[in-house]
């Protein structure tokens, strides 16, 4: 039962979320020209850590917007949400 | 000669004396006030037996006055309203209330199971994992044994009459618990301005006030609480919500609440609901949820009468309830004098003071010893007697360095004794939160440390013991909880509270000795709802059990409706003793919710019957409804699955409504499927990236088919798109598809293609779609249009017409998914019923049939159409299917390009889509999901072929068909494969997968 | 010609004009249905000031909100925000047609786009005393006063079903006032649960097509 900050409607009950998996992964533009396993790598490798997590969220039953947080798996701190295209921000102080 | 002693006290108590309940407790007649709880009413009609142990069947009492009961658990009810294992600590008295023990055959005084009792020896720690072990595969035998033997009541077995509410909350400040410290906090935050809901588990706010006694500003301290309510009622942004147990405490601040309606009833009023579930967020929390008191681990320390000293108090003040009348306390603290002294006041003949501290001192010793009160120190309780209730105590002399208390033996006759361990913090809900938790040595007791979320405690919760100090914890944890939400807050002016006298240390002594080693002579129970005691753990200890949590799953110890609310403690203690550890180092099992037991009812909420699930409907349903349609749920959509007549069962209805859609005309209902209107200049580009086909050369008007792949080359969804103008195409896409799909267009063009110009509105529900199926299809929308010219070198096979249906604006499109001539009309959803009725009508005498999604599966299945999702599953490519075609692979991108070039996806031998006949003259259709092999005579395991996705019984080809995936497939044609079925071994040929009208004159007709 | 064909409301099978009062009495809830009121949904760049002014005036001046969950409510037309791109234009049964073809001409030479959403929706009213109680039984929605006030508009879930709320009273009347706007499909089942939870306090039908109380589109 998050409270998530979308980044135009504000403080919204999880339920009008849903979660699109890890964000930042960039699709490839040489898709054609790479090996199955660098593909591979695109198409099924994310992370999977107990700390901060970079993710994708769409506001799917308010804006419709889709947009990117960094979450904490452990204790479920959402450090910031921020829009498609804005930069990343930097994990905590103090962690990888 | 004294005058009989009446157990309820003539005065005193905050019971209603003028309003007498009458009540039923296994079977016998009983009266009580209103104000009572079941367990006040026992205890006063002077009932001591109220339920026989989980384990081993003995004779248990009331032990507490609250939350934390262990023993008296009842079934509540009766019929559809029967509700097992409610706590009588908790139950309001009602006129009329009808409950009953548990646990107990064929009653409570003659209980068979008491036999355990006697075969205790055999009954140790862990001895169901121990014993039930052989032969394996037995234990669901030995299952039904125990749980008839095991403490469990009796669910319903009516569906419950009463409503369960649930509702969203948002407050600044929720107050957890309205005892005097969550009385100080919730005035401070309402003061302040800041909306506050103040929640408490019982019917009447005050906590401790409510039996304690206590004084403030020199009146009674309940005139405080009520004057505090009353301010609180006349603020606008406060709530108060007394039947209501915080039982959760979640992520970001939210809490789930649940409010007792109207459990103090037989039955709620009409419209009512019997509970409500909250689900609270708040900015700001704050804790008071008081503390517990901890019994002590005594010899034979659960009969009947043995109770917690305040419980005692409790019961005197608040209900005039004497639990006895000759008791014995049994303390290690200072604080339990003033229960002692409290009933000594009340009535009660106090026989003797039990201190385990060789020299107590201070103020409340002495004020017990000013009263003649008879207290002995240094001497522990070793034994208690009687049966059904206790009779009296033993207690003798501790010596130093012994785990044997021998000398100066005494016996004392009395009919209550009176325990306190010290207290122990309720910080449940704290600890739920994710804050961590300190141990206090002095105490003996963890206590809230750091917070993770914005949350606060205070009070007794938190460690404190002075009232005073309560109250200032309260007051200033709710000011400063405003004060975070932005309101300018101060503690408010708080009364004054009698001084205290200063505590002596308490003796912190785990197990009590007795006259023999523990576990020899009685039992030393610690969990009395689990019967676990200080042997069992000991034991388990020396069989390596030595992390708390699996010391708790091992013995059971803290488990139950109770979690160990006033056993955990000593259980860990017992455990670091055992195991030479200091407490902090062994650390708490991990507190989850609930608090205390909720109601599947109060979970479920109104989600059940006729509100279970969103049920969406087309325009045109009620027309289904009335033609006497059997539906079928596709997402949350109820279609028209067939539409049987007088006396047809589905399959004549389908052989019906399959021979009009071939032979004649007939007429379905597709508006479930998912459209998407597509507008933009790149509207083309972008769906050439999203789609396997190519776009941008469409003309306008003209419709095509096509998939939609995942990155990874597996097919996500299909439908037909039509060009509507230059920069404006419809997206169609499955029933159950139409919402992912959008979301995930919507996820590419915001997050990948952010500079393409195209904007997606989901318009499903804009229009109506009427399809007209059949080679009568043409003649009976003639009959409908004048402006649209319907002969097929003006209006060809995949493509779209403007005019008017029925005199309705309309949008028609040459589509099939039948094989057979076909139209949709799209017309706006509020004329979709009349365009309905007009198609009916003009059709009527060319036999116009309603079919429904059974038919048109049989309908596509015998054309080879694919269903996404039932031929494929989310690993098969387009190249599976056959359809290659589709696939433009001259395009430089598009979303699965890629992927569908993993090696993986080019094997020869992937499944492929093929058609399957049966041996002539075989009316059986293949189960779907069937296997398939390549030999008769296999026995498993044995290599699979593959699966049967499709099969129905085909009413043109007077034959069973099948569709199915099978490995290499595409090279298998005429081959024979088989399905073992478990009552035969089906043979079947492999075909191409369409058996009607391959060339496809009857679609282009 | 057109005029004789019947057209059919989401919730016309329940009958609700025939159990509508004027006088609510003692119930706490008060449902109503707006049949039909046109739905406009407007795309366009709200940095292209251009597009701004082109929208605005082909809605009488009532220009698109940039400030997330507000509406513009004017004499005949309410503009609510859905998105940061996108608008929800209202306005009285009958005009989408025109009002669209109006809109588009006026946003499309600058990147704007229009599609009539009329008939995906229904708009229930919910009003009366315990309006904000019998909504809370499903919306996750901070409904209080001060929190959602006269004009703001959420998206949101309600009993599951995705719903535009506006709180469509001015804070003048003695009761709030709410407009849902709900997909026609889930129509029928939203009134059921609305009335359901709106059961302990007691529920009105009210004709709320005209009800004159604000501003807005009466």
């Amino acid at each position: 039962m998050l409270l998530i900050h979308c980044p135009w409607c504000g403080p919204r009950e999880e339920v009008e979320f849903r979660c699109g998996g890890q964000g930042h992964i960039a699709r490839p533009a040489d898709a054609m020209d790479i090996s199955d396993a660098e593909y591979a790598r695109y198409l099924f490798m994310r992370t999977n850590p107990k700390g901060w997590h970079y993710e994708r969220w769409n506001h799917v039953h308010g804006c419709r917007r889709w947009f990117n947080a960094l979450r904490h798996t452990v204790t479920h701190e959402i450090r910031a949400t921020y829009r498609p295209g804005e930069k990343k921000p930097p994990l905590p102080d103090g962690t990888t | 000669m004294t005058a009989p002693f009446d157990l309820r006290r003539p005065e005193g108590g905050r019971i209603d004396r003028a309003r007498a309940m009458r009540f039923v407790f296994d079977g016998a007649g009983y009266s009580g006030y209103a104000g009572d709880t079941l367990a006040s009413a026992l205890l006063a009609n002077g009932v001591r037996l109220v339920a026989r142990s989980f384990k081993y069947h003995r004779p248990r009492g009331i032990a507490t006055a609250g939350a934390e009961e262990p023993n008296a658990l009842v079934q509540l009810r009766g019929n559809a309203r029967s509700e097992p294992n409610i706590r009588a600590t908790q139950v309001e008295l009602y006129d009329g209330l009808v409950a009953a023990s548990q646990n107990r055959w064929p009653s409570l005084e003659l209980d068979l199971g008491a036999l355990n009792s006697v075969f205790a020896k055999l009954l140790p720690a862990g001895f169901y994992y121990k014993t039930f072990m052989w032969p394996p595969g037995f234990w669901h035998f030995y299952e039904r044994l125990v749980r008839r033997m095991a403490g469990m009541g009796r669910a319903a077995d009516a569906s419950d009459p009463d409503r369960y509410d649930h509702r969203w909350a948002h407050c600044d400040v929720l107050v957890v618990g309205a005892g005097p410290s969550g009385l100080a906090a919730a005035l401070a935050a309402g003061r302040a301005g800041a909306r506050v809901i103040l929640c408490d588990e019982q019917a009447e706010p005050g906590g401790s006030l409510l039996g304690s006694g206590a004084t403030l500003d020199g009146a009674p301290a309940m005139q405080w609480a009520g004057a505090v309510l009353a301010e609180l009622g006349a603020l606008p942004d406060v709530t108060v919500l007394p039947r209501t147990t915080a039982f959760g405490y979640y992520d970001h601040n939210a809490l789930g609440l649940v409010e007792r309606v109207a459990d103090h009833a037989a039955e709620p009023l009409p419209g009512q609901p019997r509970q409500r579930l909250w689900l609270v967020r708040a900015r700001q929390v704050v804790l008071a949820t008081g503390a517990i008191e901890r019994p002590l681990v005594f010899r034979d320390n659960d009969r009947p009468g043995v109770m917690l000293a305040d419980a005692a108090r409790t019961y005197l003040g608040r209900y005039a309830v004497a639990c006895g009348r000759r008791a014995v306390l049994f303390t290690n603290n200072d604080h339990a004098y003033d229960a002692a002294l409290a009933l000594h006041a009340g009535g009660v003949d106090l026989a003797a003071i039990v201190d385990l501290r060789a020299e107590p001192g201070g103020l409340r010793v002495d004020a017990a010893r000013a009263r003649g009160l008879r207290v002995i120190a240094g001497r522990a309780v070793t034994a208690t007697h009687g049966r059904s209730s206790v009779t009296g105590v033993d207690i003798a002399r501790l010596q130093e360095g012994s785990d044997l208390a021998v000398l100066d033996r005494e016996s004392i006759a009395c009919d209550l004794v009176l325990n306190s361990g010290g207290w122990t913090p309720s910080v449940h809900l704290f600890s739920q939160s994710g804050g961590r938790l300190r141990y206090d040595e002095a105490t003996g007791a963890f206590l809230p440390g750091r917070a993770v979320q914005a949350v606060r405690a205070a009070g007794s919760c938190n460690g404190a013991v002075a009232l005073k100090d309560c109250l200032k914890q309260g007051a200033a944890a709710g000011a400063a909880a405003a004060g975070d939400c932005g309101f300018a807050a101060a503690p408010p002016a708080l009364p004054a509270a009698e001084p205290e006298p200063e505590s002596a240390p308490m003796r912190l002594l785990w197990v009590v000795p007795s006259d023999a080693p523990v576990g020899h002579k009685g039992k030393h129970f610690v969990d009395l709802q689990n019967d676990v005691t200080a042997a069992d753990l000991r034991l388990a200890a020396r069989e390596g059990y030595r992390s708390v949590e699996h010391l708790k799953r091992y013995t059971t110890t803290g488990m139950g409706t109770d979690q160990g609310k006033t056993s955990n403690l000593a259980a860990l203690a017992i455990l670091a003793e055992a195991t030479g550890r200091e407490i902090p180092a062994v650390g708490t099992t991990t507190f989850r919710p609930p608090y205390t037991p909720v109601a599947m009812g109060a979970l479920t909420g109104r989600t059940v019957g006729a509100l279970l699930d969103p049920a969406r409907w087309t325009p045109i349903h009620r027309w289904h409804v009335r033609a006497g349609a059997v539906f079928e749920n596709v997402g949350q959509w109820q279609r028209a699955r067939y539409y049987p007549q007088a006396g047809e069962d589905m399959h004549r209805a389908l052989a019906r409504e399959l021979h009009a859609a071939r032979n004649a005309v007939g007429i379905f209902d597709a508006s479930t499927l998912g459209k998407i209107d597509v507008k933009g200049p790149d509207a083309a580009r972008f769906l050439d990236l999203v789609y396997t086909n190519s776009w941008s050369k469409l003309g306008i008007g003209r419709c095509r088919y096509g998939f939609m792949l995942r990155e990874d080359g597996y097919v996500f969804d299909d439908g037909v798109t039509t060009r509507l103008a230059d920069d404006h195409f419809l997206v169609s896409t499955t029933t159950g598809n139409a919402a992912p799909v959008l979301s995930w267009l919507e996820d590419l063009l915001q997050m990948e293609w952010t500079e393409l110009k195209v904007r997606l509105t989901s318009v499903t529900e804009e229009y109506a779609v009427v399809t007209l199926s059949g080679p009568f299809a043409r003649r009976v929308l003639t009959e409908l249009t004048a402006d649209i010219d319907l002969e097929p070198k003006a209006f060809p096979f995949m493509s779209l017409s403007h005019g008017t249906v029925a005199g309705i604006a309309a949008r028609v499109f040459r589509v099939s998914f039948t094989g057979e001539l076909s139209y949709e009309v799209q017309v706006k959803a509020s004329y979709g019923l009349a365009l309905w009725n007009a198609c009916m009508e003009a059709g009527e005498k060319y036999g116009i049939t309603p079919y429904g999604t059974e038919a048109m599966h049989v309908l596509r299945a015998e054309k080879g159409y694919v269903i996404v999702g039932q031929e494929t599953d989310g690993t098969v490519t387009p190249y599976d299917l056959g359809m290659g075609w589709i696939v433009n692979d001259n395009k430089p991108d598009f979303i699965g390009k890629r992927g569908l070039r993993r090696a993986d996806l080019q094997r020869p031998d992937r499944k492929q889509l093929v058609g399957l006949r049966l041996e002539a003259g075989e009316r059986r259709k293949l189960p779907e999901g069937a296997h398939l092999v390549a030999d008769r005579d296999a026995v498993p395991p044995m290599p699979m072929l593959g699966h049967v996705t499709s099969s129905y019984w085909s009413v043109a080809l007077d034959a069973p068909i099948a569709l199915a995936m099978i490995k290499g497939g595409r090279a298998r044609m005429g081959e024979t494969v088989y399905a073992p079925l478990p009552d035969r071994v089906a043979a079947a040929t492999v075909v191409e997968p369409c058996f009607w009208d391959p060339e496809g004159k009857r679609l282009h007709g | 010609m057109a005029d004789a064909i019947p057209r059919l409301g989401a919730l016309d099978h329940l009958g609700l004009a025939a159990r509508a009062t004027a006088e609510p009495g003692a119930a706490g809830v008060w449902l109503g249905e707006r049949r039909f009121l046109a739905k406009i949904n407007l795309r366009g760049d709200p940095q292209n000031a251009a597009f701004m002014q082109a929208a605005g005036a082909a809605l009488d001046g009532v220009q698109p909100t940039t400030a997330p969950n507000t509406a513009v409510r004017a004499a005949a037309i309410d503009l609510l925000w859905l998105g940061p791109d996108e608008w929800l234009v209202v306005a009285a049964a009958g005009s989408e047609a025109a009002l669209a073809a109006r809109l588009a001409a006026a946003v499309a030479p600058h990147g704007g786009t229009v599609t009539d959403v009329t008939e995906s929706r229904t708009t229930i009213t919910v009003s009366g005393p315990r309006a904000r109680d019998a909504l809370a039984k499903g919306c996750p929605i901070d409904l209080h006063p001060r929190r959602f006030r006269p004009g703001d508009c959420a998206q949101s879930l309600l009993a599951r079903v995705g719903v535009i709320l506006l709180r469509a009273d001015d804070a003048t009347g003695p009761v709030p006032r709410f407009e849902l706007h709900v997909l026609r499909s889930m129509a029928d089942y939203l009134w059921r649960f609305l009335e359901d939870a709106g059961q302990e306090y007691g529920v009105a039908v009210v004709e709320s097509e005209d009800r004159s109380q604000g501003s807005g589109i009466r």
